[in-house]
C-alpha cells in the first residue's frame, strides 16, 4: 500500500549506484562521455531536427541516435512508436540496467524527470490537426505517446518488469529530483531498487521558447566567464540503477558509487530567474549537506547548474560562495553545459552520471569554453583536463519555477 | 503509524468556483450543459475564466474542416473576478493557474484564518467568501505543495507553437514559460508564501493519488506542516481532438481540485486519509482490467455507509474495467465525471474533494475513491471519518487489505 506507510528502518539504508546509462552529444554509454567529460569537449552543431533559419541562434548540442536500439523485449510496432526523447531514455535505461545485471524478475520502482516528455509528438499533432484537420493518420498514437508516462512504461516493457512510474516535472531540476526522489524511497522502505533517471530531446517549442526570452547565447556558452551571454541547448538522457547497499552486496553487484545526500527547496523569486543572492540555491546545497552529514571541507568538486547566463551564474556563484566560506577559493567547480548544452529535464541526470564518472576515474569534468574569470566568482573553475583526488561530489540544479535541487555523490572504494 | 487528515478541499469545476458549487451539480446528478469548442481554422475565440484566448491560427487552412463533434464543459466565468488575480505573479497566468490558485485558497482557507503573524497569501482587498472562510487552527510555517498535471499549460503552449510557426523570430518570450508543467506550481508557491517544498507530477489522472501520498509522506518526515495536493486541468481544441481520438463520447472539461492535508487532528475537518493502495501500473503483463481488479481487492470490502467516488464517464469501453472491477458495489456511489465531464486530472481531484466533502459533511462515515487511469495505472483510496477511523477499520499491513 502507499499509505498507510510501513514503519521505516531504524536507520536509513546506504543507497549505492550499480548501474549508469547516459546519452549525450558526446555519445552514448559511459567511455564515449567520460573521455569528452575529462576532456572538456564541445559538442555542438547546426540544429538539423528543425529549421532555424528564422531563429538568432542556430546551434545544439544534438545526439547521434543509432539506426537500431539495443535489443529489448519491444514489438517492432512498439519501437516504431517512439519518438526521440523515448529513444535516449530507453538507450540509457537499458545501458543502466544491462551495467547493473538486474534482472526481470526484479520489482522496481521507475522514477523519471523530463520537462517536454514527447514535445515532438506533440508538435507533429498540432501541425497535422491545425493543417490538414481531416486527416487523422497516426493522431491517436501520438496523442498517448508524447505523454511522458506512456515513454515510462515503454522502458518497463522494454526491460520486462512491472513497477510504479513516477514523473516529476520541476523544469530543469527534474533529472537531479527524480534521483533524489528515487534515493528517499529506498532510504524509507518503499523500494528495495529504482530506477531513475532524466531525459528529453530538442524540441522547436523548446528551441523557440529559450530563443524568444533570449537566453541562448548567439556566441559560445562560457558558464562562470565574465563574458557569457547565454546557455546553450541539448538533448540526452540518463539513468541510473539507485539500490541498497546490502541488496547490492547480496548479489554481487559492481558499485560505482553512493548517493548520500539530496536537498530541495524553492526560489519564490521569478518564474524564470533566481534570487539574486541565490538563496534557494543555498537553501538545498545546505539541505543536501545536512542530510549527508558532510560540510564543504568535504566537497572535492561541484557539478554547478552553470547555464551561462548572467542572471543564475551570478546567483549560483554567490549561493557558493555563501555556502563554502573559506572553502570556496579552493573548490573546484565547473559546468558540463558547455560541452553538451543544457539538456533540461535530463541535466541533473545527466550532471549525477558525470559525477559518478569523477569519482571512479580520479578527475575533475573539465569545462569547455571559459577564457575570462568572473571576478564575482571565487572559486576555481576547472577548464582543463585534471586528474584529482575526488571523494565527494556535488550536483547542483535548478529550475524554471524554482525548484532546485542538488545531490551529493560520493566515492566508492 | 503516521496519521494524517484533511484540513480543507477545495474545487473549480464546471460547476462553479468552490466546492459548494460541485456538491450541489453532484447531488443534481444530471450532466451539465456543454458548450462547443472552437478549432483551427473556425477564426472564433473562446473565453474562459474571463480572459480571451484567441490560440487558433488566423491563416487559412489547407483544407476545409469537417467539424468534429467537440464539446466541452468550460469552468464559468466567476461571479467577481478573483482577488488572487491582482498578484504581480498571476497577471499572465492562464486558466489552468486560475483554478489550481481558486482551489488551493478554498482548501488552505481554514489553515489561515486568524494564525498570528501567518503570511499565508495575504488577504486581498476583495476575497472571496471562501477565502474568508475559517476557523483558528494550529500554525502552520511550512507548506508542501504537489500540483498533479496530465495535459498541463495547453493554452499557452498553443499559442506559443502557433507563433512559432508563423514567424519564430517573433514569438512572444512571455508566453513561453507559461507553457512548462512546473509554471502553476511555481505560481501557487509564489502566491501561498510559506511553500517550503514542492513537486509537479505528470502522470495519467489516477498519479493524483501518488500525490496525496507524496503529501502524506512529507507529512509523516515532518518536513512539512500541512501539505497541499492539487490537480488541474484547461482544456483548447487539441485536447478535445485528442480525446475525440481515445475517447470519442468522453466531454472534456476544466477546472481544478485541492486537498490540504496535515497530520495534526485539530486542523481537521474530521477527515482522516484512511489508505491509499499500491500503484498498478499497466503494462503488457498487467493489463488494465486487471490492475483495476487488483486496485479493488487492496481497498477490500465496505462497511455500510460508505460512499465510492467513481471515476466512471461516459464510455462503455473505456469504464468497462471499472465497472467490473466494482461491480459487486452495492452502496451508493457517485461518478463526477459524468457530470462535470472528463476534467483528467481535475477530474481525478474531484472524485477525491467529493469523497472527502461527503465524510466532512457527516453524510458517510467513509468513502472510497477508485482511479482507473486512461494509460499509466490505476489506484484506489478511501478517506472516513477522523473520530471513527480507529474503530471502523483494521489495516493489515502484510496484505495491505483494509477489513471492515
Amino acid at each position: 500500500m502507499l499509505f498507510p506507510f510501513s514503519p521505516p528502518p531504524a536507520v536509513p539504508p546506504r543507497v549505492v549506484v550499480t548501474g549508469a546509462g547516459i546519452v549525450t552529444a558526446l555519445g552514448i554509454g559511459w567511455k564515449p562521455n567520460a573521455e569528452g567529460f575529462r576532456a572538456g569537449r564541445p559538442a555542438f552543431r547546426p540544429v538539423s531536427h528543425f529549421d532555424v533559419s528564422r531563429q538568432r541562434v542556430k546551434v545544439a548540442a544534438e545526439v547521434d541516435l543509432p539506426d537500431a536500439l539495443p535489443p529489448t523485449c519491444l514489438s517492432g510496432r512498439q519501437v516504431a512508436r517512439l519518438d526521440r526523447a523515448g529513444a535516449m531514455l530507453l538507450q540509457a535505461a537499458c545501458g543502466a540496467w544491462q551495467q547493473a545485471q538486474w534482472q526481470a524478475a526484479d520489482h522496481v520502482s521507475l522514477v523519471l524527470g523530463t520537462t517536454a516528455g514527447g514535445m515532438s509528438l506533440g508538435e507533429a499533432y498540432y501541425r497535422q490537426s491545425a493543417r490538414t484537420p481531416r486527416r487523422q493518420q497516426q493522431q491517436a498514437t501520438r496523442a498517448v505517446h508524447y505523454q511522458a508516462q506512456v515513454q515510462g512504461r515503454m522502458v518497463l516493457d522494454a526491460l520486462g518488469i512491472n513497477g510504479p512510474i513516477t514523473v516529476i516535472s520541476n523544469a530543469c531540476a527534474s533529472g537531479s529530483n527524480a534521483i533524489g526522489h528515487a534515493w528517499d524511497l529506498i532510504r524509507r522502505g518503499q523500494a528495495e531498487c529504482v530506477l531513475a533517471g532524466g531525459y528529453d530531446a530538442l524540441s522547436e517549442l523548446v528551441f523557440s521558447g529559450f530563443d524568444a526570452l533570449q537566453a541562448l547565447s548567439p556566441t559560445v556558452c562560457r558558464p562562470f566567464d565574465a563574458r557569457r551571454d547565454g546557455l546553450a541547448l541539448g538533448e540526452g538522457a540518463a539513468a541510473v540503477t539507485l539500490e541498497t547497499l546490502e541488496r547490492a552486496r547480496r548479489r554481487g553487484g559492481t558499485i560505482l558509487g553512493e548517493v548520500i545526500g539530496y536537498g530541495t527547496s524553492i526560489d519564490h523569486h521569478h518564474l524564470t530567474q533566481p534570487h539574486p543572492q541565490g538563496d534557494a540555491a543555498l537553501s538545498a546545497m545546505r539541505l543536501a549537506c545536512e542530510v549527508a552529514c558532510v560540510t564543504p571541507a568535504d566537497i572535492d568538486y561541484i557539478n554547478a547548474h552553470g547555464t551561462g547566463t548572467l542572471l543564475n551564474d551570478s546567483a549560483e556563484a554567490l549561493a557558493i560562495q555563501r555556502w563554502a566560506g573559506d572553502r570556496a577559493p579552493t573548490l573546484p567547480v565547473s559546468s558540463t553545459k558547455a560541452s553538451i548544452g543544457h539538456l533540461l529535464g535530463a541535466a541533473g541526470a545527466v550532471e549525477a552520471v558525470v559525477c559518478l564518472m569523477a569519482l571512479r576515474e580520479q578527475w575533475l569534468p573539465a569545462q569547455a569554453a571559459f577564457e575570462h574569470p568572473d571576478p564575482a566568482c571565487n572559486f576555481p573553475i576547472v577548464h582543463k583536463p585534471q586528474d584529482a583526488r575526488v571523494n565527494t561530489a556535488l550536483s547542483n540544479s535548478f529550475g524554471f519555477g524554482g525548484v532546485n535541487a542538488t545531490l551529493i555523490l560520493r566515492r566508492w572504494t | 503509524m503516521s496519521r494524517v487528515f484533511v484540513a480543507g478541499v477545495g474545487a473549480v469545476s464546471p460547476a462553479g468556483w468552490n466546492v459548494a458549487a460541485l456538491r450541489g451539480a453532484l447531488d443534481q446528478g444530471e450532466p451539465l450543459p456543454t458548450e462547443p469548442i472552437a478549432r483551427p481554422g473556425q477564426g472564433s475565440t473562446r473565453r474562459q475564466s474571463g480572459l480571451t484566448f484567441p490560440c487558433l491560427p488566423t491563416e487559412p487552412i489547407a483544407h476545409p474542416v469537417q467539424e468534429k463533434p467537440f464539446q466541452a464543459r468550460p469552468v464559468p466565468d466567476p461571479a467577481t473576478r478573483p482577488a488572487f488575480l491582482a498578484h504581480p505573479r498571476l497577471r499572465r497566468t492562464s486558466p489552468i493557474t486560475h483554478y489550481a490558485a481558486a482551489a488551493a485558497l478554498e482548501s488552505v482557507a481554514g489553515l489561515r484564518a486568524n494564525q498570528p503573524g501567518r503570511r499565508l497569501n495575504s488577504p486581498s482587498p476583495n476575497p472571496l467568501p471562501e477565502e474568508r472562510a475559517g476557523s483558528p487552527r494550529a500554525e502552520v510555517r511550512s507548506l508542501g505543495l504537489v500540483v498533479c498535471l496530465q495535459s498541463g499549460c495547453v493554452n499557452y503552449s498553443c499559442r506559443f507553437f502557433d507563433e512559432m510557426l508563423k514567424d519564430p523570430a517573433t514569438a512572444s518570450p512571455l508566453l513561453f514559460p507559461e507553457t512548462v508543467f512546473a509554471a502553476p506550481a511555481s505560481h501557487l508557491a509564489t502566491l501561498l508564501e510559506d511553500v517550503s517544498l514542492a513537486y509537479t507530477l505528470v502522470g495519467d489522472p489516477a498519479s493524483f493519488l501518488q500525490g496525496v501520498a507524496l503529501g502524506a509522506q512529507w507529512l509523516a518526515e515532518k518536513r512539512v506542516d500541512a501539505c497541499l495536493i492539487v490537480g488541474s486541468e484547461e482544456t483548447n481544441w487539441i485536447i478535445a481532438d485528442a480525446l475525440w481520438h481515445l475517447d470519442r463520447p468522453a466531454v472534456i472539461a476544466s477546472g481544478g481540485g485541492a486537498l490540504c492535508l496535515c497530520s495534526d487532528p485539530e486542523m481537521s475537518v474530521g477527515v482522516e486519509l484512511m489508505a491509499i493502495t499500491d500503484p498498478q501500473t499497466y503494462s503488457v503483463r498487467n493489463s488494465r482490467w486487471q490492475a483495476a481488479q487488483a486496485m479493488r481487492g487492496q481497498l477490500g470490502k465496505s462497511s455500510p455507509g460508505e460512499l465510492l467516488c467513481d471515476g466512471l464517464g461516459a464510455s462503455p469501453r473505456t469504464d468497462a474495467a471499472e465497472l467490473a472491477a466494482w461491480r459487486d458495489w452495492t452502496g451508493p456511489r457517485v461518478s463526477p465525471k459524468r457530470i462535470l465531464g472528463e476534467g483528467l486530472m481535475a477530474a481525478a481531484a474531484w472524485q477525491c474533494v467529493a469523497a472527502c466533502d461527503a465524510v466532512a459533511s457527516r453524510r458517510f462515515t467513509a468513502a472510497n475513491v477508485s482511479l482507473v487511469g486512461s494509460n499509466q495505472q490505476a489506484i484506489g483510496a478511501r478517506f472516513a471519518r477522523a473520530d471513527s477511523s480507529d474503530s471502523s477499520f483494521s489495516v493489515d499491513g502484510s496484505s495491505g487489505n483494509i477489513q471492515p
